[in-house]
């Protein structure tokens, strides 16, 4: 009689194999996301977790049945639950929000751009929908998401009462170059200038509400203009391809600049989710505590959000209120989001093209209005939230809870075909060597 | 061209990769049928500079993209994908017998990828290229642990994949120049494989006691994998490389401590005393000296010294008696050790014995002796430290660099599949087919 002695009593590990490429990639890089070497037909959620700066934790997940070679690919099936349904190759990102228990009117912000945002991707057995944490996953990787391309340099810029954070390409250049604006939160947001760099863009992430001396309407004027020329005047800039980028109130004093500046000449602007409410005279703040003489306007809705938009709309009527569009000599990209509540952003947009056409300038105006999306128009795939706490910068006002609009799907889908038109028409207006031209 | 109008656009997808990931590098945009060079520039731990080039034409509309183009000169030539990584080269005015390997794995290899206007093969550092790119090569993934070990007198470190495991385990040893080389251990890591990287011949121990190890110290390194929480103690496979082979084919055929489930040999042999540990391999090969040859380039010929293929079965490991499957990758054109040789004599052996269906043998005509994760210069000769002599000379190890760097991509993605398929699947050990490899 023959024995045959078996090697080893305990079979080999059959955990099934997770994939995502790339593992380091940047945050507008598209993932692969795929399990292999499960049973055919086996329920299994996929499953992503975050730890911010903050310390809160971001989660997702997607319910995926493996097919009959027992894989599970995100980009070609169909999730059939959790926090995002369909075949959403990025879902995993732009799906996360704050895990159960979390503190409320959470924002997730990159603020150290020199290092990567850093997400677990899981495979658990079944579809789960809580408890992950309480769990051990079938297996999970570690992925790196970043803002800023190997080679790009990051300069603390404090030059001429500017102050600032300047992103230079790697290269030997020159590069065209974009002066960088957030909105009424303030601070110095570094991200959005860091990813425009590693696009080939010298971006200078500007912090305009910290100095006190913009007392005047004039000085503030000289000090956008001043930021202006620092990137103009770099070595590794082309002078005469620096544009403007501005979200929000950055928005608003994009078109201001463009508008009224004699010294200064973008060569073209990106507004995104901006009004034009800017009187020439008047200085950010005035701008900004406008509306709260309006504060019978302010509407709180169920969830005790502040509502903003309707603020503004009685400006649309008095002409000495708003930015003169009709002066503006550049291609300007108009981004908006339908749902906006804290900006009145469509008719703004519908007032813009109005005036620029009167004026005679309406072909150097291209506009995108997304359905289903709210005011916080972001580089693609990161977390939608319909509303958040903010606290005006520079203001004696409390925190409150402002409602900003837009529904998850139809406002990620806006964020990554924005981000792409944007992309494109910065391309084709700072670097195509043919003259510049509004149209996309 | 134009500078202050250049549009050139030169991109490197991943920007960040793992040292055995391929990239796409494309230029466009460039004036059409322009000449330009795509240059590579790497700066390795030593301070050295390290350079390679192609030259290429871009097409109707401005474009290279060199995963398809042929380069028509430089340091490679013809449609080669990786050609800028791996014919580096260091830079004219560098020391000679240099060797590129990366001993911090915790931060990536920099590379700076550039176009010159113009098919040039020098002076790369006077000229402003038309754009250049900065590129990581990692040999660690995101979330892969670094764990240094020290305990029973150990001198390793253990890389962990990311994830709650268990994991199948690999120890993993390189060569006679010593050291604790970790970038192996970890890219394997990176591949889901818990990896210990072991030194043997410069470790703490010996450095104090004066003395080398038994082979005790080997199967300590093995319990430590096995008893880990996060390995799968039953699914350890063993991985070395020139002097590591002598020992995992002794620990694989005699150890009653170490349970292998596969074993991995590259740029080996059997030949070495049947008894004895560490000290006695070297002794053994130390004793024909005298058959150290030198090339014309004043470089040391070290294969005859090994040679020939004893009959005497105290002085090779008794392949009959190996129960799990072996792959053996070998150089056509090793000059250090006869492992074209050894692999005909261990083939023959298990022929014999009835077990031949557990080997595999890879065989890379051209190739050298270092046969390293892909895309990692070929060098054909370099310094080395011998431990017997204490001397750094320079160490002819063969290989014909095109071919040479074939071999490396071709073992690598084999050696991967072999690990794969021996320390996952649920099948029998030793019926896993390679055939269609």
């Amino acid at each position: 009689m023959i024995v045959t002695l078996r090697l080893s009593t305990m079979s080999p590990p059959t955990s099934p194999i997770l994939s995502v490429q790339p593992t380091r990639g940047l945050v507008d890089e598209k993932l692969k996301v795929v399990v292999e070497s499960l049973p055919p037909g086996s329920p299994v959620t996929l499953h992503s977790l975050h730890h911010s700066e903050d310390e809160d934790y971001w989660e997702a997940f997607g319910h995926y049945v493996s097919d009959f070679r027992g894989m599970v690919s995100v980009s070609e099936d169909l999730s059939f639950g959790g926090t995002y349904t369909g075949k959403e190759d990025m879902g995993l990102l732009w799906s996360m929000r704050p895990v159960p228990g979390s503190r409320k009117g959470l924002r997730l912000r990159k603020m150290n751009v020199c290092s990567p945002m850093l997400h677990n991707i899981s495979v658990y057995s079944g579809h789960v929908s809580e408890g992950f944490r309480e769990q051990t996953p079938l297996t999970s990787v570690l992925v790196e998401r970043w803002y800023m391309a190997p080679g790009v340099k990051r300069i603390d810029i404090m030059e001429k009462g500017v102050r600032g954070t300047l992103f230079i390409p790697p290269g030997p250049g020159p590069f065209p170059g974009l002066l960088d604006m957030w909105g009424g939160g303030g601070g110095l947001i570094e991200y959005r200038s860091a990813l425009l760099a590693s696009h080939g863009y010298v971006s200078l992430a500007m912090d305009y509400f910290n100095s006190q001396e913009l007392e005047s309407a004039d000085l503030e004027f000289k000090y956008f203009e001043t930021a202006f020329n620092i990137i103009k005047e770099h070595p590794q800039v082309i002078p005469d391809r620096v544009g403007m980028f501005g979200l929000s109130l950055g928005s608003l004093v994009t078109m201001h600049v463009a508008a009224e500046s004699t010294i200064v000449k973008p060569r073209c602007c990106i507004c995104v989710s901006g009004s034009h409410f800017y009187p020439r005279d008047r200085t950010i703040k005035e701008v900004i505590m406008e509306p709260r003489s309006n504060s019978h306007r302010l509407r709180i809705d169920e969830n005790n959000h502040h509502v903003w938009r309707d603020m503004w709309i009685h400006l649309l009527d008095d002409p000495s209120k708003k930015v003169d569009v009709g002066k503006i000599n550049c291609p300007i990209l108009l981004v908006n989001g339908k749902d906006d509540q804290n900006v009145p952003a469509d008719e703004c947009a519908e007032d813009i093209a109005l005036l620029m056409n009167a004026a005679g300038n309406g072909h150097l105006l291209s506009r995108v209005l997304y359905p289903d999306t709210g005011h916080l128009i972001e580089p693609p795939y990161s977390p939608h939230f319909r509303a958040s706490n903010f606290k005006a910068a520079g203001v004696a006002t409390k925190t409150v809870m402002l409602l900003w609009g837009g529904q998850t799907k139809p406002h990620s889908d806006a964020q990554e075909d924005a981000w792409r038109k944007i992309l494109s028409f910065l391309q084709h207006n700072l670097y195509s060597s043919t003259p510049p031209r509004a149209k996309l | 061209m134009d500078r202050k109008r250049c549009t050139l656009k030169l991109l490197v997808q991943p920007s960040r990769g793992l040292v055995d990931e391929m990239f796409i590098i494309l230029v466009q945009k460039a004036p059409s049928g322009f000449q330009l060079t795509v240059h590579a520039l790497h700066k390795c731990e030593d301070g050295h500079s390290w350079e390679a080039f192609g030259h290429y034409t871009a097409d109707t509309i401005g474009t290279v993209n060199v995963s398809e183009d042929p380069s028509l000169g430089g340091t490679y030539s013809g449609v080669e994908q990786m050609g800028l990584l791996w014919s580096l080269r260091p830079v004219p005015g560098s020391k000679p017998g240099l060797r590129l390997r990366k001993m911090n794995v915790q931060i990536p290899m920099e590379v700076t990828i550039s176009v010159y206007q113009g098919h040039q093969t020098e002076g790369f550092m006077d000229q402003v290229p038309l754009a250049s790119v900065v590129v990581e090569r990692w040999y660690m993934a995101p979330g892969v642990s670094r764990i240094p070990i020290t305990e029973d007198g150990l001198t390793a470190t253990l890389f962990l994949p990311p994830g709650p495991g268990p994991f199948p385990g690999l120890l993993d040893l390189w060569g006679g120049g010593g050291q604790l080389v970790e970038y192996r251990a970890s890219l394997l890591a990176s591949h889901g494989i818990a990896s210990l990287a072991l030194d043997y011949l410069t470790a703490k121990i010996i450095m104090e006691t004066g003395k080398m190890v038994d082979l005790q110290y080997f199967e300590k390194a093995y319990k430590i994998l096995e008893q880990h929480p996060q390995v799968h103690g039953s699914s350890i496979g063993m991985l070395g490389l020139s002097l590591g082979t002598s020992i995992t084919l002794k620990m694989a055929v005699y150890s009653e401590v170490m349970k292998l489930r596969c074993a991995v040999c590259i740029s080996g042999c059997h030949m070495q005393p049947v008894d004895g540990s560490v000290e006695e391999i070297l002794k053994y090969f130390n004793q024909n000296a005298d058959r150290t040859r030198i090339s014309e380039e004043n470089e040391l010929i070290w294969r005859d010294v090994l040679l020939p293929v004893p009959s005497d079965l105290a002085f090779k490991v008794d392949m009959g008696r190996l129960k799990c499957p072996l792959l053996v990758v070998v150089g056509e054109d090793d000059q250090n050790w006869p492992a074209s040789e050894s692999a005909m004599d261990m083939e023959e052996m298990m022929e014999q014995a009835g077990n031949s269906h557990l080997l595999t043998v890879l065989s890379y005509p051209k190739a050298g002796h270092l046969i390293e994760p892909p895309y990692t210069p070929h060098a054909r000769a370099s310094l080395f430290k011998s431990l017997a002599t204490r001397e750094k000379m320079i160490v002819l190890w063969g290989g014909e660099t095109a071919a040479h760097s074939r071999a490396q991509e071709d073992a690598w993605r084999k050696l991967l599949v072999f690990l794969k398929e021996n320390l996952y699947s649920g099948s029998n050990p030793g019926t896993t087919s390679l055939s269609h490899l």
